[in-house]
């Protein structure tokens, strides 16, 4: 049994062998694409909208509302790259209910791309945030002494994104292929279902926990500098 | 007994142990989580999002062990490496 779309082939172009996670990688990124372009492309202000673009309206509020409660900043920053992992994320997940589609994200090296996105991402808005030296200061924060520790759970929180979204629909696509040894008629049906919805708690809580580390990353500056705002009215 | 009987037996018996031990700690973790969870919604309706939320973030981060010993498990039992290695040893004599 293959516990990983990455060593099935699907074809050959030339010197480089396409395995099915790359394959269905795209896939799900022109089902994205050609969804977002259909739904945008006749955009109205007016009462009576489409139904397309009233789904996507709620996808991108929904999204926006989430972050905004979350990070307590402005979500328009952080939208792009967190709205983008989710959808992704949650569209394979929905996709894997058609037969004979292997989710991307049930391969480790899409999951580990996915959160190595997310450590570039807050490295970014931390520098961004805080400036190059402000940013690198706060991994010395408590003393010098945590900079090996402040690091190791830097990593160590990337490699438990990557794994935990890898483990959780790998085991669901794992538990189908059991079943439908043992029990072929009913069975796998209900898990799949059940697939279906810890699949998009995982995609939530991928975009949850991406916006966490993120937030913690700008947050700390905005919080000194109302301190101080609030100290100097105090003075005056 | 030889080395291939071997590595498959402890193989085996490993995997199930991982699973075993490793689904203890986070259930009674997930457990008291969603006890208390619970309760602070029964005492506090109006603040059930926010708590839902917390409470969906925090159950993936505990149950993530039991994925890790799942993972673990599904590697010694599907992509054994050292079972692998065996194998070819084997093919190649």
């Amino acid at each position: 049994m293959n516990i990983s779309p990455d060593d099935t082939i699907v074809l050959h172009i030339g010197p480089i062998a396409l395995n099915a996670t790359i394959v269905y990688t795209w896939i799900t990124m022109a089902v994205i694409v050609a969804m977002s372009w259909f739904g945008t492309r006749k955009l109205t202000t007016e009462c009576k909208i489409s139904r397309w673009q009233n789904l996507l309206e709620t996808l991108v509020l929904g999204m926006k509302n989430q972050i905004r409660a979350i990070s307590n900043q402005e979500p328009d920053r952080f939208l792009p790259i967190v709205g983008t992992l989710f959808l992704f994320i949650s569209v394979s997940v929905i996709m894997s209910i058609i037969p004979g589609y292997q989710p991307p994200t049930g391969s480790l090296s899409t999951t580990a791309a996915l959160a190595i996105c997310v450590f570039v991402a807050v490295q970014f808005y931390g520098i961004a945030k805080r400036g190059f030296i402000g940013y690198l200061k706060h991994y010395l924060k408590p003393t010098p002494f945590m900079l090996p520790f402040n690091i190791l759970g830097e990593v160590s929180r990337t490699i438990a994104l990557a794994v935990r979204l890898f483990g959780n629909v790998m085991s669901g696509s794992v538990i189908i292929a059991i079943l439908l040894s043992i029990a072929p008629l009913f069975f796998p049906i209900l898990m799949q279902a059940l697939g279906l919805l810890t699949g998009l708690i995982q995609a939530y809580i991928f975009a949850i926990l991406s916006i966490v580390y993120i937030a913690s990353a700008t947050r700390v500056y905005e919080e000194k500098e109302q301190t101080l705002e609030k100290y100097g009215k105090g003075k005056e | 007994m030889d080395n291939v009987g071997l590595i498959g037996m402890v193989s085996i018996i490993v995997a199930g142990f991982t699973i075993a031990v490793g689904s203890i700690g986070p259930a009674l973790g997930e457990a008291r989580a969603a006890a208390q969870a619970l309760s602070s919604i029964a005492q506090q309706p109006d603040e059930a999002n926010t708590i839902t939320r917390t409470l969906f973030v925090s159950m993936a981060m505990i149950e993530s062990t039991a994925i890790y010993c799942f993972v673990v498990a599904m590697i010694v039992i599907f992509a054994n490496p050292f079972w692998n290695y065996v194998i070819t040893k084997a093919g190649g004599q």
